[in-house]
């Protein structure tokens, strides 16, 4: 089926998940249960991650930083904002497509497909907004404070791999990391967690929502929700960049 | 009474249901029978606003369902009980957390009258000491029992069920069969019932419809379906041994 069908129902999708719900309670529930299952339980991920790449970002510039013109702290500098501007917000969030994504577009194709949200529908509930609406709740909610850890540990691997390899000595790289530091950068990276956020758990959802047939499609849309949402987090990249940075 | 009138629906240019009418009546077990793929699932959901029919009339006990906004349609849902062909219970709530969801969602209730209704639904379905289990837990005719439970709830007016028992055994079945039954003579509702079990028919077939190929064939009752004489629903009916030898007797004590 063509793009444009796909843009069409996803925007009608969209529409259907920002209804009010119907019983407070029951999305509180829902919200919290998502808050575990898509933010706290990717923590894990999002902590190896990082630490490894916050080191090998470090040890990279180090290599190839050698004149001796240039300072020591420049290491930290150019690390810290890698890992801030573009690591810690678009790479996290593009393996979070891979982990979030998966896993909502699994659990709602699987309602589907055992008929469970045509359950929810004969009973008068509006399934998208019911199943929908925690999980991006959900996401927009946690995936800042992800982004915010991430590059916590991203520096601290950075700084440990300094030291270890004893390429960029500790009060250099702690210099470095406070150099002309423009927190606009920051907001720049939880702007971007937040859209993201949006795009993973609406594109999955969607997959999910309209997958049909049996435990196959399941893993078809699964498959679909993350290398669609991928393309869109690079994409909507390039376009939040031109806007905020240039 | 749930009645339709010249129903069409097709999929992408397919004919899948061809100017069905009929009638569904108040305490009784409406059966719709006939093959996989004739279109017996297409036409229960297309009854239950489900599916989008292409023309025709739907009436609730004289309501039109097709003219009605989403208002007027979400009211008519909260009095459809339906039961699906995988049970489709929700997976990630227990037994009990299922039957109370519709009680959750859409009723005043006090929780005490809640846990009271709960019970009382499973234990109507013959389910007691299963209310903290999931649904991955139980048999499938237990969750079935489950379904029935949670479609019953709200006390509904209309009891709509997709192969009640498909994956069950034939002892189970007949158990399952005779709970919609009795459940629908008990609260005077309108049921219907989708199957290709034949044992089905003959235990519970008060008023049965015969689709064929998205085509009405034949209406009637289990009584009257060794005299017919349309030949569409001879080979779908006798097409067991079983159900051969049956006729055979039937059409001797006769003589
Ligand atoms: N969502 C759908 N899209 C396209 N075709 C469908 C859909 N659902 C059912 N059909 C087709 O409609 C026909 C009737 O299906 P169904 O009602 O499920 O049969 P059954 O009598 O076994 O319940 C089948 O040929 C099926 O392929
Ligand atoms: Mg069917």
């Amino acid at each position: 089926m063509s793009v444009f069908f796909h843009i069409g129902r996803y925007s009608l999708f969209v529409r259907q998940i920002f209804d009010k719900p119907e019983k407070h309670g029951i999305f509180a529930r829902l919200f919290l249960r998502d808050v575990e299952s898509l933010g706290l339980k990717s923590i894990g991920i999002v902590a190896i991650i990082s630490v490894f790449m916050g080191a090998v970002i470090t040890w990279q510039t180090s290599l190839n930083i050698f004149s001796p013109l240039i300072p020591r702290f420049t290491v930290g500098l150019v690390a810290r904002d890698s890992i801030i501007l573009e690591f810690s917000s678009t790479i996290v969030c593009l393996i979070l497509a891979g982990r979030v994504g998966s896993n909502i577009a699994s659990e709602i194709g699987t309602m589907r497909v055992t008929e469970q949200i045509d359950a929810l529908d004969i009973m008068g509930i509006n399934s998208v907004n019911y199943l929908v609406l925690p999980k991006v709740l959900a996401c927009v909610f946690i995936f800042p404070f992800l982004v915010v850890m991430s590059m916590g540990i991203g520096l601290l691997g950075g700084w440990l791999a300094g030291l270890l390899t004893g390429l960029v000595p500790s009060d250099d790289f702690i210099y470095g990391i406070q150099y002309i530091f423009n927190p606009f950068y920051v907001v720049y990276s939880l702007i971007k967690s937040v859209i993201f956020a949006f795009i993973i758990s609406t594109v999955s959802a969607y997959w999910g929502y309209f997958s049909s047939g049996g435990a196959l499609e399941v893993g078809v849309a699964s498959t679909k929700a993350v290398v669609v949402s991928s393309i869109q987090i690079l994409l909507f990249n390039l376009l939040i960049t031109q806007l905020l940075l240039t | 009474m749930i009645e339709i009138v010249g129903l069409r629906k097709s999929f992408e240019g397919r004919i899948v249901l061809d100017d069905i009418s009929a009638s569904f009546e108040k305490g009784k077990t409406n059966l719709i029978i006939g093959q996989s793929g004739s279109g017996k699932t297409v036409l229960i959901k297309s009854i239950v606003g489900l599916h989008q029919i292409d023309d025709g009339a739907i009436l609730y006990d004289g309501r039109n369902f097709i003219g009605m906004n989403s208002l007027e349609r979400k009211n008519i849902r909260k009095e459809i009980g339906m039961l699906f062909q995988g049970s489709a219970l929700f997976d990630y709530m227990t037994v009990e957390e299922n039957v109370r969801f519709p009680l959750d969602m859409f009723s005043n209730m006090s929780l005490s009258e809640k846990d009271e209704r709960v019970n009382f639904c499973l234990k109507r379905v013959n389910l007691e000491n299963a209310n903290q289990r999931y649904p991955s837990e139980i048999s499938g005719g237990m969750q079935k029992r489950v379904a029935i439970a949670r479609a019953i709830s709200l006390n509904p007016r209309y009891l709509i069920c997709d192969e009640p028992n498909s994956g069950l055994d034939p002892r189970t079945s007949i158990v399952i069969d005779e709970l919609i039954r009795e459940i629908t003579t008990e609260y005077d509702i309108t049921t219907i019932v989708n199957t290709h079990d034949m044992n089905s028919v003959m235990g519970i077939g008060e008023k049965i419809i015969f689709l064929h190929e998205g085509v009405k064939h034949w209406e009637g009752t289990k009584d009257e379906i060794f005299d017919s004489d349309n030949e569409v629903l001879n080979d779908f009916v006798f097409a067991s041994e079983l159900f051969k030898k049956i006729r055979r007797v039937h059409s001797l004590a006769k003589c």
